[in-house]
């Protein structure tokens, strides 16, 4: 019966080439073969024709070469009898159909034929959202993503299927309607929040696209895999096996939908469909069935996940609202709210604290004072959430590591905002969720599951205190103080010198099998997801995990951060392709890169000193490239003198770029990422002597060329000009 | 089967319906064929078991009975080994000097000898090159034609060292080759070693002697027959599914009528170039015929087949049976397979009877050499001459029986059509093999024999594996007989077990897949190995649920085949004629039981093709015991930890 699709979907891929063919004429005629053409804010042109053809898409008459490419693998229609074989062709199809759905959808950002973005519509993702978004394929807090085309039978479904799937952690692709409905739409009607904080994501009304979807995943493979653009056999076998992606088929499935599907199947993305199309179910394309069909919405989500061949583990905490992280950027507006805690407004804390296991009771959860519905619509508490663990490997060094999860924890909870850490905690709960029977006590059955789920290795018992009471919450804060003093003096005291061992972190090589992160008390790791202690404790929970301890072993070059134990580790790991690294070099031996770091530091030659760029910023930059084309060049676990990817808490550290002669070589950075890191910087530039440093470093606003930077920073007397020579 | 002299039910000699029609003109018109003589002419009991010894003048002796030596004192294992290994040496000395013949065409373009000399796959030019441990980097492609043209020579005559294309077999099974002294050097070595070997008073011990017809057959397997079936690719393209149909009926009655007929595609090339020029067509017109015909027979069938959809009008015991339609103009032949009977029956027709090899004169043939040095003067003076015997045509009676086939799955083509251009892998193969969809794989190839029923055999076992949902990959004659009885076409599916057809449905493929001509029996041997690299069976060629059947087979070509399919790690079981060692049950039996232990492959001759069947699926079986894929494979789900595992 697969002929039938394999027919459809060679049909399909005819009418898209044929579409963006005539598209292509049109926008040749307006704005001339020469005008240019890109997605926003992307390194990587556009993305699934870079990466499967190594064609780089700049100006319009570029597509000439991808379409004729895209035509070479267009198929003919199997014929009634004596057919030749279709399974190839029909994936070539998939693939012509991609191609040119790509070259499509970037015409729509010149032609505005429809315009790519709409309040609804997002359009194509930027390399700022792939690669931050990247991090949570990473560390699994999302396992996948499902591409949804078409809509639900109604909209209650529609907001079932897509809760359902924030539950399972999964991002949600939109794009495409069925018959003039459009998935993203009811949920949009039913108020749901969309968009890349809440996972649901909706790319574009038509299924076209869906090639940001595999916009996504390509870049994916070429920023985190180090594949090198054009390599499409390891552009494909990274997405089969590393990115868990299916497609969901809503509705009456055209030509162009099999099509669509066809191209993904190439990636290893399967398609479960609620309608009664043929199945393909012998496996060896993706890892198991190809199309299955004829399910319904209650089994759908359950069943696209065995069909990818996903584990996926959803603890069941006893709470009346949805968990899951795509819960984590919902935000509760001032209007939706039912109480409101902190904020500058009540006294508000968390705390956690290590007691001997005689003082904590498994399991118990006490709300101290009133509870939610003892409290009017627009309540202002004071709160102080204590968290008290035993456990008989667990360190007082592990409590702020864990403190720090109780942001996420309490966050991922349906309509429950939770912002700042420690005594500066800012919590609000929806009106939704309290109408669901959300009460605070359930806070602590959030934390009570999830602690002893993620830390089952350190805590034995787990009890929780939720104060509202003012005078409680009061002198607890003031407890909780003095242990928050206690950890700023550990964590001052705590420098590469005064320990032992450094940790490995290879968190990310379900993603970027290739590179190894080495985490020292003084460099937080690139993603700035994982600092030495966070590395600690995760080696105490999983001794054979992704966090290894590294024996420093005898210094080898002290300023520039290199030591013999570290060498040997990174060359063992690295199969003998990196042989030295320096923890604190930009030039001698530099770590490697992923593709999730937070920022970039480039040699600026001429001004004897280096830039630094954010992932947030998509300027120009000094060094001529975007943050993003920077982002290529580096990653990929390779070493590249004089380009270096970081996590922004390296900025501030004692041992940034000490080999190079530390903070005074930074002469570009952008505006924004100054003023954020300006409090953390203050100590190192009084240590500098130069507390005002931040004024001689130029930033986007008074410089974008490496000539204007040096104009700029000889202006303002900067160091950097009287150094050592860098080259 | 009757004994009778004269046949008159001729449906007992064949299953194909035109056979019966064509013999019957012969016997009306007192024409003797192959179907006439295999009647008249009893096998000889002993000769057919290898009873008889006459290597030297001793002899010949007949060591049968009560005799267990021969004069010099030589054994029954002695002889019957010897004997094999000698039918082996010829075999693999036949395919071999057909991989060099299209190594000197390849080498004959190079130097511009051959007017127009192009070649058809510069991808497999390149890819060839790197296996003969070329650097194509930088060359131009006549540069890299010569100098893969030169490599490909120099393994025929390599005197030490290892055969190229044994790095392309696992590494497990290198391995083995080597401690059991089996590595073959060089290609003309080991036959002339086997010669040597089995010259009065030298090699004289069974076990000896058959390692000797492993090592002889694996230097044609993975030496000349892989580079025969390689160099054909670069020169005339690697081939793709392809429609075409096959038997008599695909003879024009319209059209002057060129029959290629024996192994090598250049000849077949060469005519069909020549029949396209529009000097020839016009010709043909001006004669009274509506333009020139070519077809194929036996595997110069198969090799244009695959590549230029040219139809086959038959198998080997097609030959006779086509001129006797008195509509072929020439019977173009080169080598190997080709009746003398042809001269004879041509003579009762029009027919012209043509070889064209420097290597094989037929009788009365009329011979123009069309070999690399100046083929395509030749080839046009042939076609001329076709064309002006048209006007000599009498009586015409063309069958009008064809089946329509798919052809052309060579590896390439195979992982082409299971992944498409970018996902090309054998890898929807593998785990379709292990979830069990499909049984096992079958390599049906081989000859056909007028011993047996022509047909009967190859049709019977293909369909009934491919109901017991084994996949059959079909070559040489064995391929035409299932594309003359209809089974290569997609349809076929519906006669294939369940799972195996979902699998059929799933890539739009037979379930019978031809893969071309005797020598690409190599073809099987790279997706093998290729299996094996693609994993989750097992690190070796044995072991696999993979079986070889030849259930026609005739020539000393097949024992070749057989034993360096053997010698690769399968099992591989003859049916139709008995086994030809059968004078030594010891030696009958090592080829069984010693070889798979060996080995990991056999060789078993078992008469009846049911019983044939029963066997294959027992050691496809016993295979997938052995790899724990005989139960049903759990659904594996993947969580983060694992996925960092990947």
């Amino acid at each position: 019966m697969s002929k039938i699709i394999a027919s459809a979907a060679i049909r399909g891929a005819h009418s898209v080439f044929a579409k963006t063919e005539a598209k292509l004429a049109r926008a040749k005629e307006s704005f001339g073969a020469d005008a240019a053409i890109e997605l926003p804010n992307t390194g990587y042109y556009l993305p699934v024709i870079y990466g499967l053809t190594g064609e780089k898409v700049e100006k319009l008459s570029d597509m000439d070469a991808v379409l004729a490419y895209a035509s070479d693998l267009l198929p003919e229609v199997p014929s009634e009898k004596l057919w030749l074989p279709y399974l190839g062709t029909t994936l070539d199809a998939g693939i012509a159909t991609l191609l040119a759905e790509e070259c499509h959808e970037a015409l729509n950002y010149l032609d505005n034929d429809p315009p790519p973005v709409t309040d609804l519509w997002l359009g194509a993702a930027d390399d700022v959202i792939m690669r931050a978004r990247g991090v949570e394929f990473v560390d699994g807090s999302a396992p996948g993503f499902a591409a949804v085309v078409g809509a639900a039978p109604d909209n209650e479904t529609a907001v079932r299927l897509a809760r359902e799937m924030q539950e399972k952690m999964l991002y949600v692709f939109m794009a495409g309607h069925d018959n003039g409905v459009a998935f993203g739409e009811q949920l949009d009607a039913e108020g749901i929040q969309l968009g890349w904080d809440t996972r649901l994501v909706p790319f574009g009304r038509e299924v076209y696209s869906q090639i940001y979807s595999i916009g996504f995943a390509t870049r994916a493979a070429m920023a985190f895999g180090g594949v090198r653009p054009g390599d499409y056999e390891r552009i494909l076998a990274y997405n089969k096996s590393r990115i868990f992606a299916f497609v969901l088929a809503l509705g009456e499935v055209t030509d162009e939908w099999y099509a669509t599907a066809a191209g993904a199947i190439s990636y290893g993305f399967p398609t479960i469909a609620t309608s009664g199309i043929p199945q393909i179910l012998p496996t060896g394309v993706c890892t198991y069935e190809h199309v299955v069909s004829n399910i319904s919405c209650d089994e759908l989500v359950q069943r696209a996940i065995e069909v990818r061949g996903l584990k996926i583990k959803v603890l069941d905490i006893p709470i009346p609202v949805s968990y899951g992280p795509a819960f984590e950027g919902e935000r509760v507006r001032k209007e939706d709210m039912y109480a409101e805690a902190g904020g500058q407004k009540t006294a508000a804390f968390e705390f956690v604290r290590t007691l001997d296991a005689s003082e904590v009771t498994e399991g118990k959860i006490e709300v101290v004072g009133p509870e939610l519905e003892e409290l009017e619509p627009g309540a202002l508490v004071p709160l102080g959430i204590v968290v008290d663990v035993s456990g008989r490997k667990m360190q007082s060094d592990f409590e702020p590591v864990i403190e720090r999860q109780l942001h996420h924890l309490v966050c991922f909870a349906e309509g429950v905002l939770h912002m700042g850490q420690r005594d500066l905690l800012w919590l609000r709960v929806s009106k939704a969720a309290r109408s669901k029977g959300f009460k605070l006590e359930h806070i602590g059955e959030i934390l009570h599951a999830k602690l002893l789920d993620e830390f089952e290795a350190i805590i034995d018992k787990v009890q929780v205190t939720i104060y509202t009471d003012e005078a409680k919450v009061l002198e607890m804060r003031e407890t909780a103080r003095k242990t928050y003093a206690k950890r700023d003096e550990r964590m001052a005291g705590l420098t590469d010198e005064t320990v032992d061992v450094f940790y490995s972190c290879t968190l990310c090589q379900s993603f970027a099998p290739t590179h190894v992160c080495v985490v020292t008390p003084e460099r937080i790791g690139l993603c700035g997801a994982y600092n030495w202690l966070d590395a600690k404790a995760s080696n105490e929970l999983n001794p054979t995990g992704h966090n290894q301890p590294i024996a420093k072993g005898l210094v080898v070059d002290e300023l520039a951060g290199q030591w013999s134990g570290v060498n040997e580790f990174i060359s063992e790991k690295s199969g003998g392709a990196v042989e030295r690294m320096s923890c604190y070099s930009l030039l001698t031996d530099p770590m490697t890169s992923c593709g999730c770091f937070m920022a970039v530091i480039a040699l600026l030659p001429m001004c004897n000193g280096v830039m630094i760029v954010n992932r947030e910023f998509q300027g120009m930059t000094p060094s001529g490239m975007k943050f993003s084309t920077l982002a290529g060049a580096v990653g990929g676990g390779v070493q590249v003198p004089g380009f270096m990817g970081i996590g922004r808490g390296y900025i501030a550290s004692k041992k940034f770029l000490s080999a190079e002669g530390g903070f005074a070589r930074v002469v570009w950075m952008p505006k924004d990422l100054k003023e954020a890191m300006r409090s953390f910087l203050a100590p190192r530039l009084e240590e500098m002597g130069k507390p005002d440093f931040l004024e001689m470093v130029a930033d986007e606003t008074v410089a974008e060329t490496e000539e204007g930077v040096l104009e700029f920073i000889t202006s303002t007397g900067h160091p950097a000009l009287a150094m050592d020579p860098l080259l | 089967m009757s004994d009778d002299k004269t046949v008159t039910d001729f449906s007992e000699v064949s299953i194909d319906p035109t056979a019966a029609e064509m013999l019957q003109i012969a016997e009306e018109r007192g024409i003797e064929t192959v179907f006439s003589r295999v009647r008249e002419i009893k096998p000889c009991s002993t000769g057919a078991t290898s009873g008889c010894c006459k290597v030297c003048a001793m002899g010949p002796c007949r060591v049968i009975g009560k005799y267990e030596r021969g004069v010099c004192g030589a054994t029954r294992e002695t002889i019957a080994a010897r004997n094999f290994l000698r039918q082996v040496a010829a075999g693999a000395a036949a395919h071999s000097d057909h991989g060099r013949d299209a190594a000197l065409a390849l080498k004959a373009i190079a130097v511009g000898e051959i007017e127009e000399g192009t070649i058809a796959d510069e991808i497999k030019l390149v890819r060839v090159a790197g296996y003969l441990g070329i650097d194509p980097t930088g060359k131009d492609v006549m540069t890299l034609v010569g100098e893969v043209a030169d490599a490909a020579l120099a393994q025929f005559g390599q005197q030490a060292g290892e055969l190229a294309y044994v790095a392309r077999a696992p590494k497990k099974r290198q391995e083995l080759w080597r401690s059991c002294g089996v590595m073959p050097r060089g290609v003309d070595r080991e036959i002339v070693e086997s010669m040597h070997r089995t010259h009065v008073g030298t090699d004289q011990n069974y076990h000896s002697l058959l390692d000797g017809a492993i090592k002889c057959a694996l230097s044609d397997g993975w030496g000349g027959s892989m580079l025969a079936t390689d160099l054909q690719d670069i020169l005339y393209g690697t081939p793709k599914a392809i429609r075409s149909s096959a038997n008599l009926g695909v003879l024009s009655e319209s059209k002057v009528n060129v029959v290629v007929h024996g192994h090598e595609p250049l000849l077949a090339s060469m005519i069909i170039d020549a029949t396209r020029e529009p000097v020839m067509t016009e010709l043909a017109k001006s004669l009274g015929a509506d333009g020139i015909n070519v077809v194929g027979l036996c595997c110069t069938a198969n090799e244009s087949l695959m590549r230029q959809g040219i139809a086959p009008a038959g198998n080997m015991l097609h030959q006779e049976l086509a001129v006797l339609t008195g509509a072929v103009e020439a019977m173009v032949v080169d080598v190997q397979c080709i009746f003398q009977g042809l001269d004879d029956v041509s003579s009762h027709f029009h027919t012209m009877f043509v070889t064209t090899s420097p290597k094989a004169v037929i009788g009365n043939s009329l011979h123009i050499v069309v070999d690399e040095h100046r083929p395509r003067e030749a080839a046009r003076e042939i076609v001329r001459r076709a064309i002006e015997n048209f006007p000599n045509r009498k009586d015409v009676h063309i069958p009008n029986v064809s089946e329509p086939l798919i052809a052309g799955f060579s590896h390439e083509y195979i992982r082409y059509m299971l992944g498409g251009k970018m996902r090309a892998s054998l890898n929807p193969l593998n785990e379709n093999i292990v979830n069990g969809r499909i049984r096992g794989v079958a390599a049906v190839v081989g000859c056909s024999n007028a011993r047996s029923v022509q047909d009967f055999a190859v049709v019977n076992i293909v369909r009934e594996l491919i109901a017991n949902n084994v996949l059959v990959v079909a070559t040489g004659c064995a391929a035409i007989t299932s594309g003359k009885h209809g089974l290569l076409t997609p349809e076929t599916m519906e006669y294939a077990g369940e799972t195996l057809r979902e699998v059929c449905e799933t890539v739009g493929i037979p379930p019978v897949l031809h893969v071309g001509s005797c020598v690409d029996n190599s073809r099987i041997l790279t997706i093998l190995a290729d299996v094996v690299a693609t994993g989750g069976l097992g690190d070796d060629i044995a072991g696999l649920p993979a079986v070889a059947l030849s259930p026609e087979w005739f020539s000393e070509k097949a024992l070749d085949i057989a034993t360096y399919v053997v010698g690769s790690g399968a099992h591989v079981i003859f049916s139709g004629v008995g086994s030809p060692v059968a004078n030594s049950p010891i030696v009958e039996e090592y080829m069984i039981s010693g070889w798979t232990e060996r080995y990991g492959g056999s060789l078993r001759f078992i008469k009846e093709p049911q019983d044939a069947v029963v066997a294959a699926l027992d050691l496809i079986d016993n295979a997938r015991k052995a790899l724990k894929i005989d139960v049903p494979q759990e659904r594996v789900l993947f969580d983060m930890d694992m996925r960092r595992e990947l």
